[in-house]
């Protein structure tokens, strides 16, 4: 499912595709198509510390293509298309879970190491490789709670006795040290270790460890606010998607390029791709601001809708809303139908549910740029160029799971059967109709005229007793029909017999 | 005349083999009802006999396939918490509050998401348009006072490695305030199998442990978490809570001095798509041998969840702890006799049956019988009453399979290592249905949704139990067309008399006559119907005067009922003082449409909830079959007429509703414990739980009822 987003995604120019795979089942070789693309696969270099178990171990893990294509080279590159890996993996260091804190005493945070992390070491990089660097960066908020903690007024973090003299101890010694240009951001300046693996080999491989001397509590700088969208409803007709925007910390304003005073609003852009089978209704967006209902043209500056085509196209929506600077939580809601898939088209597991990839909300008044003071080298490393690149901060939401109606997947089987018998019984009866002449029963009738079927004449006596009423013909075929009857019933219990007989010595 | 000539000649022409069939079922319509009915009975009487045993039908449950984690650490850490529990003074105003924080501290520190969830007992009140429609769709009224609140406690647990796209429920009701120790047992369960799921890896599913706030009922306060977490409102609760009640803040307040981790929000916490729900109790009902487990599954008119569910909780419990399964029976303590006889004769069937060819499994021992039959008498009963026997009931409103675990300790809980082996005992059967569930990729769609439970190893599925409905209900068809064949003398050929040949011209006429005679009979008995709404209707009335006893309630309901019985037939016209000629047909006309209503209504009533159709259609065939004018009878004063009488008046006595109800309460609680009020009290639940088996008794078991009794004293 792809889709292709105006103006979301904006820092780039020209028509950009967009697709998601919102579920994919967990297994290992999930990764080798990706690494296959790398130079060295994970053979050597970098790669190497790619190792299967540990990577999907990992609490979160995504891996990217980003495709440019570079047409007109404009730093005299040759024209073509540049691709771009990205794998993002989240990982624990050493899972210490099992003895956390009973008593409310607080544990060193666990100390790591690459080995440790990956059960892998580098040995020098990929020949392939032009150059091969692990970079450590420090959040802006561990460094802020650093320095409170040496407090010893040193002003340069970034100098030599730094990173063996707080808090922490690296074990092998970082080629460079980049600190970022202190920028608006008041909690301080993140710090990038650069390590070079140029001139590690099998025999002193580069593995990089981390030790901590005391407890830092810190958290990671959030997004300005937090996204979660969950679904509403029950049921397997309709429902509603909700986003959910809440303020991160509303001590801190950090909504920090927004200001009421000159009437500057918060800006959000919402992108959103739903598939054909869960049809929104975008007529019935609603929006919530601070727990109050908006209008929705008071709050959004622009909006994108390309309805969904069945089976050819998904839904697609983007939104730029611009919300007050004070806003606290936001809400807003699409309805939706369930729509009904072809028995062909359900996946396996099918009862499941069906998933909606997640939402991007990106907020562009924001970005997650370091930018370095220009003196350093740092045009040639692309990936120091990467970060200092002006990219609006985009945060995903969750995969909803809808559960769909799903068919009794053993019916093909019924309904063949019901089918077949509906025909027989259709051509039986067309068939008997067509072949019947007209009239041809009462002639036969009229042929044996005169006398009266036995059977009837013992039904019309079975039902006048039952009335009790007197039979009205008191005749001979009497005596003949319950003669008829009494060998009719003989001939049911000799076969009942028979049955039995049968199924008592050969059952 | 030509053409009649020729008739006259020839016998009748010969119709088609399935419409002979017809007709002869017909003609015989009372052999057939007779046989059916009984056969209808039998079936349902048999059923505990071919009850099968259950199996588990979707293979990735795997229950009982991995050893349990749950160690005597985690144990521990749950006894802390309920010694922390018990010492809070209890006498003190704010011991809930201050509960609450000790669990959501406990919580926390274990890597859990807590939130508050904060609710207002819903009213008690008729909504006479809220049947069928979505449970309690925003109906948050608007006079709610600031002490009357309840506060459930959230914690989640992400799963480390799941997509976090659905989530497994744990559910303990907790009275926080006036908590007794068996509560505080089932909390100490579920906070030890939380704090194992908090650090396994294997968990696909985040899990949500819902500490149900049950001072206002335990249904209550899961159904507002479950109608917030499905249909949350945007706009009232922010407000509400802001300036309305101040004085309920303080939870929030505090807790910041309290949490390092900044986990516990007061925002509403989420997890994705529900696959299954556990709701967890204890209870100090001593059982004599063992530990016991009930379970209760039936939720809101007669829908259970997954057979495979109890399946698994069943397997497990026996199985894996070795505890004492049992699940709702009647009678357990009467001994009736003839189920006895019934059961003795039913073995011994089958042990004849075995002798013939060793291959036939027919018949159980007759105390399996008796058992089954209790069993499955009250989950007869439970489903046909519509109303959900435990907060699982909640879930299934929103298609989240639920059950109701209950379990008792052998002794009471005193004897501390005892305790211990209980809370293991019971914290490893929750493990497992947990990774069970976990297990599951799906929901829940293998095993069946349509089953009556015979004993918890034991069930009867649809296929089965549709068979005696459709035993008892098949001849009321049959019946109704011989009465209408009956009372406008047509004969489908099948009475070969002599063909009279009457002026043609007018035998026509008088027969599309009495053709369209019917329709008299059909206004009445929609007049009746229409009666039964306005009765269905009355109690909303009725419940505006606060102050009624039940039975002034009950009394005003029976008079206001009557008279508007009265209203109707003086405005739409009394059959009763009707002047059209009273001919022989006329009852029976009235009787084959009263039959069409009951089959019509009894079919639609058996795709709603299919329990209250069967034991509607057990109380309503054989009085209308039987229903005939007592006059006649009486006149004729023969033995088999005086029968008839007899069993006309005994079969219309028993089914009316209130006398139905009040005798069965008589059978299983003793006689002198009736009052006149606990009927409507039992309509009150009945209409306050939305049950569709209260639109049943008004618009199908009392109008037809009403007109039985009208054709037994029909004067002709």
């Amino acid at each position: 499912m792809y889709s292709a987003p105006q103006w979301s995604f904006r820092p780039a120019t020209g028509n950009i595709r967009y697709g998601m795979l919102p579920r994919e089942a967990v297994c290992t070789e999930n990764l080798t198509p990706w690494l296959k693309l790398l130079p060295c696969r994970d053979k050597d270099g970098l790669s190497a510390l790619m190792d299967r178990p540990s990577i999907y171990k990992s609490f979160y893990h995504s891996q990217r293509l980003h495709l440019t294509s570079n047409k007109s080279g404009p730093e005299g590159m040759n024209p073509g298309i540049i691709l771009e890996q990205t794998l993002t993996v989240v990982l624990q260091p050493n899972s210490q879970r099992t003895s956390v804190t009973y008593s409310g005493e607080k544990n060193v945070q666990p100390s790591w190491s690459l080995s440790s992390i990956f059960g892998r070491k580098v040995s020098g990089r990929c020949v392939l490789a032009k150059s091969s660097n692990v970079y450590l960066q420090l959040e802006r908020g561990l460094v802020a709670e650093l320095k409170k903690n040496k407090n010893n007024g040193v002003g340069n973090i970034a100098s030599e006795g730094f990173w063996s003299g707080t808090g922490f101890e690296l074990s092998v010694r970082p080629d460079k040290v980049f600190e970022e240009e202190n920028s608006s951001h008041r909690r301080g300046s993140s710090v990038l270790f650069e390590f070079s693996i140029d001139k590690y080999s099998d025999s002193q491989p580069f593995d990089l460890g981390l030790k901590w001397k005391f407890p830092v509590t810190w958290s990671s700088e959030p997004a300005p606010l937090h996204a979660s969208r969950f679904l509403m409803g029950s049921g397997n007709e309709r429902g509603a998607i909700a986003i959910l925007l809440k303020s991160a910390d509303l001590n801190d304003a950090s909504l920090g390029t927004c200001s009421s005073s000159n009437g500057y609003k918060f800006r959000v852009d919402v992108f959103q791709v739903v598939p054909w089978y869960v049809k929104v209704y975008y007529h019935t967006l609603q929006l919530f601001v601070n727990g109050q209902p908006k209008a929705v043209g008071d709050v959004i500056e622009t909006i994108h809708v390309s309805p969904s085509k069945d089976k050819i196209s998904p839904g697609v929506m983007e939104m730029v809303l611009q919300f007050p600077c004070d806003v606290k939580s936001a809400a807003l809601t699409l309805e939706f139908d369930k729509g009904f898939l072809h028995i062909d088209e359900y996946p396996p597991d099918a009862n499941q549910g069906f998933d909606i990839p997640s939402a991007a909300i990106s907020f562009p008044n924001f970005y997650t740029s370091l930018l370095f003071p220009g003196n350093c080298s740092v045009d040639k490393s692309p990936m120091l160029s990467k970060f200092q690149e002006k990219n609006p901060v985009l945060s995903y939401t969750e995969v909803l799971l809808v559960p769909l109606t799903t068919p009794d997947f053993s019916m093909p089987y019924n309904v063949i059967t019901i089918t077949c018998t509906v025909f027989a019984l259709y051509f039986g009866s067309l068939l008997n109709v067509l072949r019947r002449r007209v009239d041809e029963e009462e002639r036969l009738l009229k042929s044996k005229a005169g006398k009266t079927t036995p059977l009837s004449g013992l039904l019309s006596k079975l039902s006048a007793k039952l009335r009790g009423r007197p039979q009205e013909t008191p005749q001979s075929p009497s005596n003949s029909s319950s003669l008829i009857s009494s060998k009719l019933l003989l001939k049911v219990f000799l076969v009942a017999v028979l049955a039995v007989a049968w199924q008592y010595y050969f059952g | 005349m030509a053409k009649t000539e020729t008739e006259k000649e020839t016998p009748k022409m010969k119709p088609r083999p399935i419409v002979r069939l017809g007709i002869f079922l017909i003609s015989h319509s009372f052999l057939v009802s007779v046989v059916c009915c009984t056969a209808g009975v039998l079936a349902l009487l048999l059923l505990p006999v071919l009850a099968k045993n259950t199996y588990i039908s979707e293979n990735a449950l795997m229950p009982g396939s991995a050893s349990s984690l749950l160690s005597n650490h985690d144990i521990a850490e749950a006894n802390r918490l309920v010694n922390e529990l018990s010492s809070l003074n209890l006498e003190r105003k704010d011991a809930g509050i201050e509960s609450q924080k000790i669990l959501a501290r406990y919580m926390s520190d274990l890597g859990a998401e807590v939130s508050y969830h904060k609710f207002h007992p819903p009213q008690n009140h008729f909504h006479p348009l809220h049947f069928f429609s979505s449970p309690h769709s925003g109906i948050i009224g608007e006079n709610f006072s600031c002490s009357s609140y309840g506060v459930n406690t959230v914690g989640i647990i992400r799963s480390p490695r799941g997509d976090g796209k659905e989530a497994i429920v744990l559910v303990t009701p907790y009275n926080f305030g006036r908590s007794d120790s068996s509560e505080t047992l089932s909390l100490s369960i579920a906070y030890s199998v939380f704090s194992l799921l908090s650090r396994v890896t294997w968990l696909a599913k985040d899990i949500i442990w819902l500490i149900a706030d049950s001072q206002y009922g335990e249904h209550e306060s899961v159904a507002a978490w479950l109608r917030d977490y499905h249909t949350p409102s945007f706009t009232g609760l922010v407000s509400l809570n802001a300036d309305a009640c101040v004085e309920g803040n303080n939870l929030y307040i505090s807790k910041d001095n309290s949490v390092v981790q900044g986990k516990i929000s007061d925002g509403f916490g989420r997890a994705g798509t529900m696959a299954a729900a556990l709701v967890l109790k204890v209870t100090d009902r001593n059982g004599l041998w063992d530990d016991t487990l009930s379970i209760y599954a039936e939720a809101s008119n007669g829908q259970m969840p997954n057979l495979d569910l109890i399946n698994i909780v069943n397997y497990l419990a026996v199985h894996r702890q070795g505890l004492h399964v049992q699940i709702q029976k009647f009678w357990s303590d009467l001994d009736l006799k003839w189920l006895e006889f019934l059961g003795k004769t039913f073995e011994l069937l089958g042990k004849v049956a075995r002798s013939l060819n060793p291959n036939w499994k027919f018949g159980i021992p007759a105390s399996d019988y008796i058992e089954g039959t209790t069993t499955l008498a009250s989950s007869l009963y439970y489903q046909a009453l519509g109303i959900p026997t435990g907060p699982h009931g909640a879930f299934r409103d929103f298609q989240v399979d639920a059950i109701t675990l209950e379990i008792s300790p052998r002794v009471s809980s005193n004897n501390k290592a005892r305790r211990n082996e209980f809370l293991l005992r019971g914290g490893r059967l929750i493990e497992g249905v947990i990774r069970s569930v976990n297990n599951l990729l799906e929901k829940f769609h293998q095993s069946f949704f349509l089953y009556l439970l015979t004993s918890p190893s034991k069930f009867v599925s649809v296929g089965v139990y549709m068979i005696a409905f459709a035993l008892l209900v098949a001849p009321l068809p049959l019946v109704a067309a011989s009465l209408y064949a009956d009372a406008n003398e047509l004969d489908f050929g099948m009475k070969n008399d002599k063909y009279t040949p009457m002026d043609t011209a007018s035998n026509e006429i008088n027969i599309t006559f009495r053709s369209w005679k019917w329709l008299s009979a059909a206004k009445e008995v929609f007049v009746v119907h229409i009666w039964g709404v306005i009765v269905l209707l009355l109690p909303y009335f009725i419940c505006q005067m606060r102050d009624w006893s039940p039975t002034t309630s009950f009394v005003s309901w029976v008079f206001l009922a009557m008279l508007s019985l009265l209203i109707l037939y003086l405005i739409l016209g009394s059959p009763f003082s009707h002047g059209y000629s009273l001919e022989k047909g006329e009852w029976a006309m009235l009787k084959s449409v009263t039959i069409s209503a009951i089959f019509i209504g009894l079919l639609l009533m058996s795709v709603v909830n299919f329990a209250t159709a069967e034991i509607g259609a057990l109380l309503m065939v054989p009085m209308s079959l039987m229903a005939q004018p007592l006059k006649p009878d009486i006149r004729a004063a023969s033995l088999r007429s005086f029968f008839r009488v007899i069993c006309n008046l005994v079969l219309g006595f028993v089914a009316f509703p209130p006398v139905t109800f009040f005798m069965l309460k008589g059978i299983f609680e003793g006689p002198d414990c009736i009052n006149l009020g606990d009927f409507w009290n039992w309509l009150e639940s009945l209409w306050a739980w939305n049950s569709a088996t209260y639109i049943y008794i008004g618009m199908v078991h009392l109008p037809c009822w009403v007109l039985c009794i009208h054709i037994l004293l029909h004067s002709c």
